[in-house]
């Protein structure tokens, strides 16, 4: 086990300087370079270009500067953003936490969702969940994440909840845009800002992984240990969470294991629909100010993410199964 | 449509001498029957194919022209049902409904085009692989799993943005996109042929065609290429379903189709601005797309459980 997790490390290594090397060129035919941004400057001149040009060493051939790069990057210097005037990774420090929480909440609620509506479709096959499960998988693939925030925007911010109660009438409206009130606010308006892009994020996913764990789990029911569990006499609920579950949930980990790093960059979209403070959002601008800095490191940081998460999917999965064996 | 199936993983029809007619009309039958027998795959067929006509024949399925601003807008969109509009308009007048129908020609033909593209690199780059195994499969593998590991879209974005800024954003036409994204999404493709080429090169039938003294070239177009056909028949229409969703989101942000040309995914780039006072140019072209996308998605997964011999 361990000379495999060490043998997919050091495998990891070259593949992850080959996806270096080939962002590192899309990016170096970036027209004008990480210099970009000077040139719309009127008051930079053509004599100034070249100066920054030298002293930026982009004057050397591509391939020193990529190994300049690399040597940078591994020791943490990922550059200077031109768009934020800071480095690298203090504009990114700054973004992260708000991306880590959206992320993590729409990740906790689709798990959470995903594995109840996944177990209860596979329990009764052909119930109305059943249905209504493998319906809403299709939905969720087929659907623009982009529209479906905007129809959530239009239905809870613009129009609102109206409804009569117990006499009172109700009315509310989400807000669709930033993380906060302009005032801040506490842990309340927190939550309502989260909302609507949770529910964005985690929609998509859990139709995904209900459809997922209800093949799982149907797989497992149909098993011989299940059978010899339930002739011996036990209840039926201990059988399905202590035998079933913890067998049907094994790929259902390597799934969402994988899924993880996705969602880092699918925060693009959600992000700049709800104007949420993350990286998602610092992306697309990045993009709009060619801050060649930034997007080099956002780039080189989700495949890292995509890597890494496939190693750990991998030996998650020889963890949690004993049958699986590493040679 | 039909064409689809005239190859199929049961029958293995080219596979050289051993070509027996009767079975594989049956087989032929047998897949059909199957995909018959899944309605939601049929009704997305159905669907696909009044989409495609739709997208044909827009110009005679409406009298309005899609870019031009109605005489009777007055800075305000016009509602649905208000001077035969019966979509209404976007924020600047222009008919929503011959819009969604020109946007589909757009739209349709970037993801076809985009399938077509990726398979052909995924084939080739996948047959090269599992034919010749060893290095040359070690090396073309490693810079598949290279480009899985990058994240599409921000790369899309990037590539994307790289175009718009060496010319002018126009330069983003039809032609740039389709090459952007063909040439980041050849790799499931490539995958799928060169798993079947690996299993396929140690039948039997290769053996022989190799002892009749058939040349590489040959072996692969006449006799492995044409049973590794019905995976990526599944994978493609599943992809031009999945190309209809990256366009849209390219064009949502900026950086696909532009304006004024109609796509579904640029139909909804000003939609946020204007969701208050035009929320029907918000709803349909996004309705167009999910449909659409729903349709080929319940296609593809008939086509599956049909072509799958696993699947009973």
């Amino acid at each position: 086990m361990l000379n495999y997790a060490i043998r997919r490390l050091l495998q990891a290594i070259p593949l992850l300087i080959l996806i270096s090397i080939i962002l590192f060129t899309i990016l170096h035919y970036m027209p004008g370079g990480p210099l970009a941004p000077y040139m719309q400057n009127p008051h930079i001149t053509a004599a100034d270009i070249a100066r920054l040009r030298h002293n930026f060493g982009l004057d050397r051939p591509v391939p020193i500067q990529y190994l300049s790069w690399l040597g940078k990057y591994l020791t943490g210097d990922w550059g200077w953003s031109t768009m934020n005037s800071t480095t690298v990774t203090e504009a990114i420090g700054e973004r992260l936490p708000a991306t880590l929480l959206l992320m993590g909440i729409s990740y906790a609620v689709a798990i959470s969702v995903g594995l109840i509506l996944g177990i209860v479709a596979a329990v009764r096959p052909y119930s109305l969940v059943d249905y209504f499960v493998t319906t809403f998988a299709f939905f969720g693939f087929s659907m623009p994440v982009f529209w479906l925030a905007l129809m959530l925007q239009m239905m809870f911010s613009v129009h609102g909840l109206h409804w009569q109660a117990f006499g009172y009438q109700v009315d509310y409206s989400l807000p669709s845009a930033g993380m906060t009130d302009t005032e801040g606010g506490g842990i309340a308006d927190r939550i309502r800002h989260l909302v609507l892009p949770v529910v964005t994020l985690a929609l998509l996913q859990l139709a995904n992984w209900s459809r997922f764990t209800r093949a799982s789990m149907q797989e497992v029911l149909h098993t011989e240990y299940m059978r010899t569990a339930a002739a011996k006499g036990l209840p039926f609920m201990r059988i399905l969470f202590k035998h079933g579950l913890k067998n049907a949930l094994m790929p259902v980990v390597t799934i969402t294991a994988l899924a993880l790093p996705g969602l880092f960059s699918g925060a693009i979209v959600t992000e700049s629909i709800f104007a949420w403070p993350g990286m998602g959002r610092l992306f697309y601008t990045a993009l709009q100010q060619q801050d060649f800095a930034l997007l080099m490191a956002f780039l080189v940081v989700s495949a890292v993410l995509v890597v890494a998460f496939n190693l750990i999917a991998d030996l998650a999965y020889g963890w949690l199964d004993p049958r699986v064996k590493y040679d | 449509m039909q064409d689809a199936f005239a190859v199929d993983a049961l029958a293995q029809p080219a596979a050289g001498p051993v070509y027996d007619t009767d079975e594989f009309v049956q087989a032929r039958h047998q897949t059909w029957r199957k995909f018959k027998r899944h309605r939601l795959a049929i009704t997305g067929a159905l669907v696909l194919v009044l989409t495609v006509l739709g997208a044909i024949f827009a110009p005679w399925l409406s009298h309005f022209d899609p870019n031009a601003i109605d005489p009777h807008w007055q800075g305000q969109p016009l509602a649905p049902g208000q001077f035969g509009h019966w979509l209404g308009t976007d924020e600047i007048g222009r008919d929503l409904y011959t819009r969604i129908l020109f946007g589909a020609r757009i739209s349709l033909t970037i993801a076809f085009s985009v399938v077509i593209i990726e398979v052909m690199l995924g084939t080739l780059v996948g047959a090269v692989a599992g034919f010749y195994g060893g290095r040359v499969d070690g090396l073309l593998m490693r810079l598949t799993d290279a480009f899985l590991s990058i994240p599409l879209l921000p790369l899309l974005l990037v590539l994307s943005g790289i175009v718009a800024a060496t010319s002018s954003k126009a330069s983003l036409n039809f032609f740039s996109i389709v090459v952007i994204i063909g040439l980041l999404s050849w790799m499931n493709v490539a995958r799928l042929v060169r798993g079947a080429f690996l299993s396929l090169r140690e039948k039997e039938f290769t053996e022989a065609a190799r002892a009749i003294g058939s040349g590489d070239a040959r072996i692969v177009i006449k006799h492995l290429l044409p049973n590794a056909v019905a995976p990526i028949v599944v994978q493609a229409t599943l992809d031009v379903g999945g190309v209809i969703l990256l366009e849209s989101v390219l064009s949502y942000l900026g950086y696909g189709i532009q304006p004024p040309t109609a796509s579904w995914g640029s139909m909804l780039a000003n939609a946020q601005e204007n969701i208050t006072i035009a929320p029907w140019a918000a709803i349909y072209p996004g309705l167009a797309i999910l449909v659409t996308v729903l349709a080929i998605n319940y296609m593809g997964d008939g086509l599956r459980d049909a072509i799958d011999p696993n699947v009973q």
